[in-house]
């Protein structure tokens, strides 16, 4: 079953300020790591249609984007290593150990330091890009997951599935400094764009929890409510928020939705039916389009963040786990 | 009286997260969890000794550490949560000897206030559960799956793990119905359980559209399980039993003493799948289970017990953890104020199921999927697409609240 989360979190605004920068690149690519396939699916960025797939290690799924957009880095949980993928190329160029059972990574903002879930031995490993030394180990709760970057660098915060707990890392003394008691599974972490909270999904709890990232308490809890669903089937897994932060997008698991919040009144605005078992969640470049990685029914779904609502589907390998997306 | 009391608090993940002390220490200015004096819970483990299951396969046996090395494992787990938030859990074991009066234990080593987990056959159970000492106890059961335990004998301290025999056939019967294949053929052995699966087979027929073609007794008496030419008399031995049967689609076998069972399959008078406790078996974990992350599971379980991770060791790291989830969500550590927290909706804990297990208020019984098993492989997990609740989904497995029988005395 799908496991990990990845994301480039914090590195949003890194992602930005680049493309400003580089004058938005041309053709954007869609990175879907399919776990069962022990592959990558490449989707062309406009015509969504499949350019590549890559074969990768057993049981990929935490993939990210490097800041720098030149490569994508996938977790291969059974392998125990991260593929690079050069973008360009569109081919595995090197290959670095990343410790036993490594689920989800994530970048520091300049992408020179790789933080690994190792849902094995309850560590989160921290690497350097460059040459793969690894730099240091941080003992975290049981079964680490989904971890974020804020956006300074600073902290790195790693959930713990079976302790039910996010742990807020120190970057520079690698060591835990805090520790916040969340719902029951926690999947994902996302700072907010002004780093001021730390969302939180739990998957068997059922809610997102919101947690001030500077007094590392809970402040708010959100639940779901989809009409015609039971309450069991309600896993938020997956979490994006839009390019101005003004809603959040949650995958719900076996709900088979996609919620949207507004984070300003942190009420559910919609809930967008998916596919099977919505796990994770990527925002393009523009911000206009979200993706969403349906495990069971081996697609993503599309869905115009404008109009909040799903546009198509894109069949991919088996099993997608998660997304990441090229400039 | 004899027992043995082993305080086991400190094993490997523990250690590891002690050694690596400073990483994981919190600083006392910056977090609320740091100040709080550490509160303490003692767990009390009381095992029975009975005989141990016996197997027809050489591939098969029961460990000795059956059930006890899961609890170990969730003692773990829910100390590194509860560190953080100023919970310690402890855990004692009590080794019942063999013919042991339960009741003299009870009185003797229970406190007033024990939050027990009970490895005894249901007789023990029930004496337990209405011993005087263990009046103010809560008592998770992770061994038994009699229905009347859960019916006309409930007890309002006791807490049930293991899905009932009821709630297992039925979740047998869902299958087979959703396959198709609805002529059930049903060999039952001679004890007094195998009437009672049997029992719950017929009840799922009727719920779930089964038609039960004929159910016959096979009083087979396994003799040695480990003879040198065994092959020739069971090769003669199972087709008679199946012989001259109704048409039907599969042998459901209700032998849970393992005498026959494994003997039936490719040894039929048809050609036809074993279901029931052997072959298909529903079972609440298969140590070939890997969905909902299960299989980090098996590894940490294999890591510290060196062996795979049986249901009695599912059943037992499921009620430590349970403990431990409402002890850290309600901040509360009476048995008293546990039970009732257990009963109300702010309780869940999570199985490796892909929700979180409730318990039923109407007989106590944790309510969750069940897995439909071979031996190598989990074939799919009950209920099954299609059968639908208004409540949940799960509660179309078992004994619904409204044909409970349990009315707990007050």
């Amino acid at each position: 079953m799908p496991l990990c989360s990845i994301r480039p979190l914090g590195v949003i605004g890194a992602f930005v300020c680049l493309l400003a920068a580089t004058g938005a690149a041309s053709a954007s690519r869609i990175f879907v790591s399919n776990e069962r396939d022990n592959t990558v699916t490449v989707l062309d960025g406009a015509s969504l249609s499949t350019i590549k797939t890559i074969p990768v290690g057993q049981r990929p799924r935490g993939i990210v984007t490097t800041p720098d957009g030149s490569e994508v880095l996938v977790c291969n949980g059974d392998s125990g290593d991260i593929v690079v993928i050069d973008v360009d190329k569109l081919e595995v160029t090197r290959t670095i150990d990343a410790g036993p059972d490594p689920e989800t990574l994530a970048l520091s903002p300049k992408g020179d330091i790789i933080y690994v879930s190792n849902e094995d031995d309850s560590m989160v490993t921290m690497l350097e890009r460059a040459s793969g030394k690894v730099l240091a180990k941080v003992p975290v709760g049981i079964e680490p997951e989904g971890l974020s970057v804020s956006a300074d660098g600073k902290t790195i915060v790693d959930v713990s599935e079976s302790t039910s707990m996010a742990h807020f890392i120190d970057a520079s003394a690698r060591r835990v400094v805090a520790n916040v008691l969340v719902d029951t599974r926690p999947r994902v972490a996302e700072y907010t764009h002004d780093g001021k909270e730390v969302w939180v999904t739990s998957e068997v709890g059922g809610t997102v929890a919101i947690i001030d990232s500077d007094k590392h308490v809970v402040k708010h809890k959100i639940n779901f409510e989809v009409a015609g669903i039971r309450k069991e089937l309600i896993s938020p897994v997956g979490l994006r928020f839009s390019l101005d932060g003004k809603l959040a997008f949650v995958a719900l698991g076996r709900a088979n939705r996609v919620a949207v919040i507004d984070v300003a009144s942190l009420k559910v605005l919609k809930y967008l039916l998916v596919g099977d078992r919505v796990w994770q969640l990527a925002l393009s470049q523009d911000g206009k389009t979200l993706y969403a990685a349906n495990g069971l029914t081996n697609d993503l779904s599309v869905i115009d963040v404008d109009n909040l609502k799903v546009t198509r589907s894109v069949p991919v390998g088996r099993l997608p786990w998660g997304i990441a997306i090229s400039p | 009286m004899e027992y043995a009391v082993a305080g086991a608090l400190c094993r490997c993940i523990l250690c590891l997260l002690v050694a690596a002390g400073p990483a994981f220490a919190l600083d006392g200015s910056e977090s609320p969890a740091a100040s709080p004096a550490l509160r303490e819970l003692k767990i009390l483990y009381i095992a029975g000794d009975y005989p141990k299951a016996e197997y027809l396969s050489l591939l098969q046996s029961q460990p000795d550490d059956d059930g006890k090395a899961g609890a170990l494992l969730a003692l773990d787990e829910i100390n590194i949560t509860g560190k953080f938030i100023g919970f310690s859990f402890a855990m004692d074991f009590i080794a019942l000897k063999r013919g042991a009066d339960v009741v003299a234990v009870a009185k003797q080593s229970l406190d007033r206030d024990s939050v027990l987990v009970a490895d005894l056959n249901a007789p023990d159970l029930l004496a337990l559960a209405n011993a005087p000492a263990a009046r103010r106890s809560l008592i998770f059961d992770i061994r038994t799956s009699d229905d009347d335990l859960r019916q006309e004998r409930c007890a309002r301290n006791v807490f049930h793990i293991l899905p009932s025999t009821a709630m297992r056939a039925d979740a047998l019967g869902q299958y087979l119905a959703k396959k198709g294949w609805r002529r059930w053929f049903v060999l039952q052995g001679p004890s007094v359980e195998d009437a009672a699966f049997a029992t719950d087979i017929h009840r799922a027929a009727s719920r779930f559209g089964g038609k039960i073609v004929e159910a016959r007794a096979y009083n087979y008496d396994a003799g040695s399980r480990r003879v040198d030419t065994g092959y020739q008399q069971i090769a003669t031995q199972m087709p008679l039993a199946t012989e001259g049967a109704p048409a039907h689609d599969v042998v459901i076998v209700a032998d849970t003493k393992n005498l026959f069972g494994d003997y039936l399959p490719y040894n039929t008078f048809e050609p036809r799948p074993i279901v029931g406790t052997q072959g298909l078996s529903p079972v609440a974990w298969h140590p070939a289970f890997q969905e909902y992350s299960a299989l980090q599971m098996q590894h940490r379980f294999e890591l510290v017990a060196h062996r795979k991770m049986s249901e009695r060791d599912y059943a037992a790291w499921l009620a430590v953890r349970a403990i431990g989830e409402a002890v850290i969500r309600s901040g509360k550590t009476s048995p008293i104020d546990l039970a009732e927290f257990m009963r109300s909706d702010a309780f869940g804990v999570a199985g490796f199921k892909g929700q979180a297990l409730t318990f039923r208020r109407w007989d106590q019984q944790l309510r969750q999927p069940v897995l439909l098993a071979s031996a190598l492989m989990v074939v799919t997990m009950s209920p099954q697409d299609g059968f639908l609740h208004p409540k949940f989904f799960t509660d179309t497995l078992g004994y619904d609240e409204p044909e409970t029988k349990c009315r707990f005395a007050q």
